[in-house]
């Protein structure tokens, strides 16, 4: 295995670490006006992530930067051409980060009220784009042989990656619940099951609704035939079984399935992208691959031998801060947020 | 305007207003972690009320820089596309070290730390806010290795159309890091004196009840700020003379000098005609830019004209390698100026301290709440010159800003995103600075834990 290879998978999972950590972030925020009937039920939710959502967000920052330092031509043809996309998603981000640390310290219902808007908008948003953004990779855009992105805004909506940004939102969603329904108490806890047990079905539709979508819009069939393998197979199976779990009401056994969901299936996406990162839709020749765009062997290989390193050593402490704030938040406890 | 132009403003834009939350934070976390661990070592509740107190405006603060943190990686890919493809080989890596090595330990303890106070054992909690502060302060010297690329570029080697890494090693040993990075956190230090002895000055005008915890606080951030502005001012020095040795021309443009002198003079105030590029009116001190430079009062000191025909015969004819020479110029002024005033109020205010007559300087109280604006002053019109001072240069010497932006990111589209960027971070400013003021104002609310064991 090569390199190129090598960051790759690593960059790959970089993204499944942000996509099932921030997941739930962006779930709980845009649960958070439904569930939260009650200004303390509302910092009940929040705080369940108080903790948490800063670091899980780092994992889009390294993410970025690992894709600048291993593939600049991936960083520079994705950040300038999805241009307006990437400049909605951090306008939301901001307001949303923001919006965590600020809400609360202030009584004002008027200025709880306009920082509850952003933390809705600001996962809402995200979660759609990230959605639509994954889907353009795969299906693709205009990227000329300069690799320059060659056209606007509406080349990344389409109706395939339109069912990307729903399928995101829609499992963000289920994940949240089935978060909040492990991490709270009290009424809250009874709202994120009974949400979990009705969000199952778009997360399922959606799904199916996808599977279909990558036969009919990406070259999928060609790449692998009618029989997708045991990886996509793999996902469906753990969707499945997030859906039985969460109507036997095993709130701690969903959240497992539905992590290995996620997982699996973005598994499966990188897998039919490679070895492609950015596949243009005027020309296959003109495909940013891990080969053409990729940094040079002595910078691959630093690079390597730090993420060697400190990769381990972040999983290990970010891990311990979960298990530090692992009991349940409650309404009438002390809340930071 | 074109969408050059505005791509250029809005990384100005961007760029200085996260930097008005970088240095609070960098200085900010080692003051809280030394408070706290005094509480710590002390068991004494002052320490433990103070540790919350900063922290909570420390938080405040950490969130904005945080958030508009994410814009600055994302800008150079989306305004600066062909900069990362001509430099992402070298520019990337740090920046990714920065976010595995320095953002996971930051985010994560701080996290930890805001959450954690009688939920965690004791020690453990000391131990995150400690790893804020680290983390704070090796993000900062991994930005820095890139900043330093881009004003002496080192370790590289021109192959394929592109700069690429030939040694890592001179990569993150750059001479100029050397000078940089200390200047940084010693501004950093600077700011959270200043920060925290306005704060300070304020209560204690108004003989609140909490005027033993403003007393402390204030003796504590008056040796800080000494200690940060002081090394600020030696290393700013030397900082200038590598600058004179790699970067002439930006000492020349800061300095308004236009001819070469030897002896040279500093300037103390130049008014030149900005568009003929000569000198109108100038009252310089002989020979001190020369000691600036050199250590000695004689030298030669290259001016303006002499390095532009120089750059010509290096870097090709007919192209302009001049800086906006009138904005280097005075943001150096006000750079120097900030620091200065500082080193002196730091200097009287340790005196104050060291009679432990602090508290009864009314006027000087007074002076010390309006001074909270100069570290800031000084920070941003550091970064003005050291950036607009290294024009038209991305990076010195090897591509220039015009060839750097990104050609498919229209006008409209920039200038749309900056009029959403000013918008949104005016509004956040605006509630940034509301919730500082009213915390500041509050003053320590905290009741001390009725468990909490108090030392006998």
């Amino acid at each position: 295995m090569n390199l190129q290879d090598v960051w790759f998978i690593l960059i790959s999972v970089l993204f499944i670490g942000f996509f099932f950590l921030e997941g739930f972030d962006f779930g709980v925020g845009i649960l958070m006006p439904f569930l939260g009937k009650t200004d303390a039920e509302r910092r009940q939710i929040i705080n369940t992530i108080g903790p948490h959502w800063d670091a899980n967000e780092v994992w889009l920052i390294t993410a970025g930067g690992a894709v600048f330092a291993a593939f600049p031509h991936w960083y520079a043809t994705l950040f300038s051409g999805f241009y307006l996309a990437l400049m909605v998603i951090l306008l939301a981000l901001i307001a949303r980060g923001v919006a965590f640390e600020f809400r609360s310290k202030d009584e004002n219902p008027t200025w709880r009220r306009t920082w509850d808007w952003a933390i809705f908008i600001g996962s809402l948003l995200p979660a759609v784009l990230f959605g639509v953004a994954f889907g353009a990779f795969i299906e693709g855009v205009p990227i000329d042989q300069d690799k320059h992105f060659v056209g606007n805004f509406f080349d990344l909506i389409s109706p395939y990656t339109l069912i990307c940004g729903l399928a995101a939102l829609a499992i963000f969603a289920l994940h949240g619940s089935i978060f909040l329904a492990l991490k709270t108490e009290g009424a809250v806890r009874e709202k994120a099951e009974r949400a979990a047990q009705v969000l199952w079905v778009p997360a399922l539709i959606i799904s199916v609704v996808l599977a279909i979508a990558n036969y009919a819009y990406i070259d999928i069939f060609e790449k692998v035939g009618v029989n997708p393998g045991v990886m996509p197979v793999a996902s469906a199976a753990a969707l499945l079984a997030t859906v039985y779990f969460v109507r036997s009401r095993q709130f701690g056994w969903s959240f497992v399935a539905m992590g290995a969901t996620i997982v699996l299936s973005l598994i499966t996406y990188f897998w039919f992208l490679y070895p492609n990162v950015l596949v243009s839709s005027l020309d296959e020749a003109y495909n940013l691959t891990v080969h053409n765009s990729s940094s040079s062997q002595y910078t691959l290989q630093v690079m390597t031998v730090v993420a060697l390193i400190f990769v381990p050593v972040v999983l290990f402490y970010q891990g311990w801060s979960y298990w530090a704030f692992r009991k349940r938040v409650r309404a009438d406890g002390h809340l930071e947020y | 305007m074109d969408a050059l132009d505005l791509a250029r403003l809005q990384f100005a834009a961007t760029t200085v207003y996260h930097f008005f939350f970088v240095p609070l934070t960098l200085g900010l976390a080692i003051l809280l972690a030394i408070m706290q661990t005094a509480y710590w070592r002390t068991n004494n509740p002052l320490y433990r009320r103070m540790a919350q107190f900063w922290g909570k405006l420390f938080v405040i603060n950490f969130a904005m820089g945080v958030v508009t943190g994410i814009v600055q990686e994302f800008q150079f890919g989306m305004n600066w596309s062909e900069y990362s493809r001509f430099m992402g080989d070298i520019f990337g890596a740090p920046l990714a070290i920065e976010a595995l090595v320095a953002f996971f330990l930051e985010s994560t303890f701080l996290g930890v730390w805001i959450f954690g106070w009688d939920r965690l054992p004791k020690g453990v909690h000391l131990f995150s806010i400690w790893m804020v502060a680290l983390g704070a302060n090796i993000s900062a010297l991994w930005i820095l290795i890139a900043n330093s690329f881009m004003q002496q570029p080192v370790g590289y080697v021109l192959r394929g159309g592109r700069a690429e890494m030939d040694s890592f090693w001179e990569l993150i040993t750059n001479p100029n890091i050397a000078v940089q990075y200390p200047h940084v956190i010693a501004s950093g230090i600077t700011t959270a004196g200043f920060f925290v002895l306005g704060i300070s000055a304020w209560h204690l005008l108004r003989k609140t009840e909490h005027h033993e915890f403003f007393a402390h606080s204030a003796r504590m951030a008056a040796v800080y700020a000494t200690i940060g502005v002081v090394a600020v001012t030696l290393v700013g020095h030397s900082q200038a003379q590598h600058m004179v040795e790699t970067q002439p021309m930006k000492m020349a443009a800061a300095e308004g000098l236009f001819e070469s002198e030897d002896p040279a003079g500093l300037s103390l105030l130049t008014i030149g005609d900005w568009e003929q590029r000569r000198e109108v009116f100038s009252i310089r001190i002989p020979g001190a830019l020369s000691f600036l430079s050199y250590n000695r009062f004689e030298g030669e000191v290259r001016g303006i004209h002499d390095l532009q025909a120089e750059y010509e015969a290096t870097y090709g004819e007919g192209q302009n390698y001049i800086p906006p020479v009138a904005f280097t110029y005075w943001n150096f002024r006000a750079m120097v100026g900030a620091g200065l005033l500082m080193l002196a109020l730091a200097l009287y205010a340790l005196v104050q301290v060291l009679r432990d007559r602090l508290p009864q300087q009314r006027r000087f109280l007074r002076l010390l709440v309006y001074a909270i604006a100069l570290p800031y002053i000084a920070n941003t019109a550091g970064w003005f010159m050291t950036e607009v001072g290294r024009q038209p240069w991305i990076v010195f010497g090897l591509q220039r800003v015009e060839d750097a932006v990104s050609p498919n990111v229209t006008t409209e589209m920039v200038a749309l995103s900056l009029v959403l960027f000013v918008l949104l971070y005016g509004v956040l400013m605006a509630a940034d600075v509301y919730l500082l003021a009213k915390f500041g104002r509050l003053g320590p609310t905290e009741a001390i834990p009725a468990a909490e064991p108090v030392a006998a």
